[in-house]
């Protein structure tokens, strides 16, 4: 009977432990295989052997090419995508845990349009990330309403009628403001489960010891939630890690991104460094690398906030 | 001990002229029942924040002390409305804006050749559908998204159908392993997955050109999810092994009661999964932007969305440009008024195990 159902219960896992084993786990360790790999051809599948020299020239710890005294670097990776992606993920991160906390926490404490409010917030989740975010370039365009209602004539997207493009901190600004106004809604939608679960009974204590609201929502509500703020917190981080989409819906296409003219070639990201070499052929391996390094990124900061969580998180 | 009730009545009374101080002369004295409890033994051994707690209790039974919270109760339900009506404005506006636009001429949408002077509501009415199809081919791009989302979410539905009623249902040794296995897998960036596939999928000969090759990578790859695995798991472990044991009675096999049984109990989260999975299809970018390359006929309506316009080039383009978006979105929320509880049970069934 056991072995019976043993060999039964292979059978109905068999289509996703196929398709796993093709499209999951093989590519997992035959990408950090590529990443090894010397000119690794992808089309011919040819390569010059084993070599650490893909992570030491995307790193920009080794030249690329080396003519004599001429050597050249790549610098995309290490002085571009990564301090974008860095900055991206510390400035959101934060920024959208804190107002959709607060957006929750209000949220939980009216009746009244309640369902209305919360339908409201859940938009921007349901909708497509390169439309909404075609819609932000055109809201922050140099004729645009932003810079209308606030009496600027900033270059937030693309160069101005001056010709001088967006400085780094305005691109920046823009397409931070796009990516916490599209990564609220889940957060809000996590946070407002966790508070809906909450026992009234704390409250009640609380107020009968005659703590204020601010007391309450500091030693009641944040201790309470702190098991969806962590989760919050962990794909929020992996999220702003892989940001792409909201790049090329904000800037352009990928094609554009070449130009050094436009303002999008400095909002470069790690996972957009990634697409961008798979697209040739003879740059795969860099695209492997990064995608390693992406990936160790992620994993280190998911364990320091699960080391800080086992203290500060009451499950 | 005397000592230690000295202190409390010296508290009492510093209590007393706080509360004549912060103009409560009409609430009632309440010198006596604190009298009382100030006669229990359990509060004499306490330290002075118990009595003051328990003054603090007759505040609030006190009538103007009601009055008191109710107006701050209201200002503070004010503020709150307040914030959440602001911040409902700043996530309707892109809504909003994104419909005005796809209705103004170019003129005004650079705000007039005076410069500058954005309006709320269209001027000139303008209907930049109407030549949409000449740069946006809307009917083919839907067309492209319906095959690839359809055919994936199928597939999903089945391949998850069959895992997790294996997870639920079946003992076999490596259980916790497998899906422990399958969860892990949830931590690992995409990218990493993208390298090797882009290359396995050319290896098939799916990036010739054609459309069924371009349909295949970017069905074949997608009918697994592992989020989706576990969703209907924990589902049909939901579901009371007392009916597993009766079909056996019956002499239903596995098959049949999984089908018979299990399906149709779980068709809410089936639903829910379909709608999700659908509605990634319709925004999925990234993968259909890498198999379809230049290939216009097949691309999904994020790409033809995408590719079709360029940003802060030609202000004309612009209400075509919103026109476009609108197309795109408007399917998404009309589905989401439609499906409202499914969607925002799947999203938030994530976060609740934490």
């Amino acid at each position: 009977m056991e072995s019976k159902n043993n060999w039964k219960a292979w059978l109905y896992l068999a289509p996703v432990i196929i398709l796993m084993a093709v499209f999951t786990f093989y590519p997992i360790i035959n990408t950090i295989g590529i990443s090894f790999l010397k000119n690794y051809d992808s089309l011919m599948h040819t390569n010059d052997g084993f070599t650490f020299d893909n992570y030491l020239e995307i790193l920009m710890i080794k030249p690329k090419t080396e003519i004599g005294v001429i050597k050249v670097y790549i610098t995309d990776f290490i002085q571009v995508a990564l301090p974008n992606t860095l900055l991206i993920t510390f400035i959101t991160v934060p920024i959208s845990i804190l107002l959709a906390l607060a957006i929750a926490i209000a949220l939980n404490s009216v009746k009244f349009m309640q369902k209305i409010f919360q339908t409201i917030f859940f938009m921007p989740y349901v909708t497509n990330a390169i439309a909404i975010g075609m819609v932000f370039s055109i809201i922050f365009d140099n004729n645009g309403i932003i810079n209308y209602l606030f009496k600027t004539n900033i270059a937030w997207i693309y160069a101005g009628s001056s010709g001088s493009n967006p400085s780094y901190w305005a691109a920046l600004f823009a397409l931070c403001t796009y990516i916490v106004w599209h990564s609220l809604p889940y957060k809000i939608l996590i946070f407002l489960g966790g508070l809906q679960n909450i026992d009234g009974q704390y409250y009640d204590a609380a107020r009968v010891d005659g703590s204020n609201k601010f007391k309450i929502i500091r030693r009641i509500t944040i201790p309470l939630l702190s098991p969806q703020i962590l989760y919050v917190m962990i794909t929020s981080f992996i999220g702003a890690f892989k940001e792409y989409t909201s790049v090329v819906a904000l800037f352009g296409g990928t094609g554009s991104l070449t130009k050094t003219s436009w303002g999008a070639s400095s909002m470069l990201t790690v996972a957009y460094y990634i697409y961008n070499q798979m697209s040739k052929t003879n740059t795969m391996q860099y695209a492997a690398a990064g995608a390693v390094i992406l990936f160790i990124i992620i994993l280190f900061f998911t364990l320091i906030q699960k080391i800080v969580a086992k203290k500060r998180v009451h499950y | 001990m005397k000592k230690r009730i000295d202190i409390l009545t010296q508290n009492l009374q510093v209590n007393h002229s706080k509360k004549n101080v912060s103009s409560f002369e009409s609430a009632p004295i309440v010198t006596a029942p604190i009298l009382v409890s100030a006669n229990n033994a359990p509060l004499l051994t306490g330290s002075t924040k118990e009595l003051r707690l328990v003054i603090k209790n007759e505040h609030q039974s006190t009538a103007t002390k009601e009055h008191f919270t109710t107006a701050g109760h209201i200002i503070s339900l004010i503020l709150t409305y307040a914030f959440l009506v602001f911040f409902a404005l700043l996530f309707i506006f892109p809504f909003y804006w994104m419909i005005i636009t796809s209705l103004k001429s170019g003129d005004e949408i650079k705000g007039f050749s005076t410069g500058g002077v954005q309006t709320f509501w269209p001027v000139n009415l303008v209907n930049n559908y109407a030549n949409l199809n000449e740069t946006f081919a809307f009917g083919t791009y839907v067309t492209n998204t319906l095959i690839v989302g359809i055919f994936s979410t199928i597939g999903t539905i089945i391949t998850c159908i069959l895992a997790a009623f294996a997870f639920s249902r079946l003992e076999f040794k490596g259980k916790d392993f497998m899906f422990t296995l399958l969860l892990s897998t949830m931590m690992i960036p995409g990218e990493m997955m993208v390298v090797t596939n882009y290359v396995s999928v050319s290896n098939l000969g799916w990036t010739d050109g054609s459309a069924t090759g371009a349909y295949l990578a970017m069905i074949i790859p997608f009918m697994v999810s592992v989020f989706y695995i576990y969703l209907l798991r924990q589902n049909f472990m939901q579901i009371p092994n007392e009916l597993y044991l009766a079909a056996k009675v019956d002499g239903k096999s596995d098959w049949q009661y999984l089908w018979k049984v299990m399906v149709p109990l779980a068709m809410p989260s089936l639903i829910t999964i379909f709608i999700l999975k659908l509605m990634g299809a319709w925004n999925s970018y990234i993968w259909p932007n890498l198999i379809t390359s230049g290939n216009r006929s097949l691309w999904l309506v994020s790409n033809g969305l995408r590719s079709s316009f360029s940003t802060g080039t030609n202000f004309d383009a612009y209400g075509q440009q919103m026109a476009a978006t609108v197309l795109v979105t408007l399917p998404l929320l009309l589905i989401f008024i439609v499906f409202r509880k499914y969607i925002m049970r799947g999203v938030s069934r994530a976060g609740i195990k934490g």
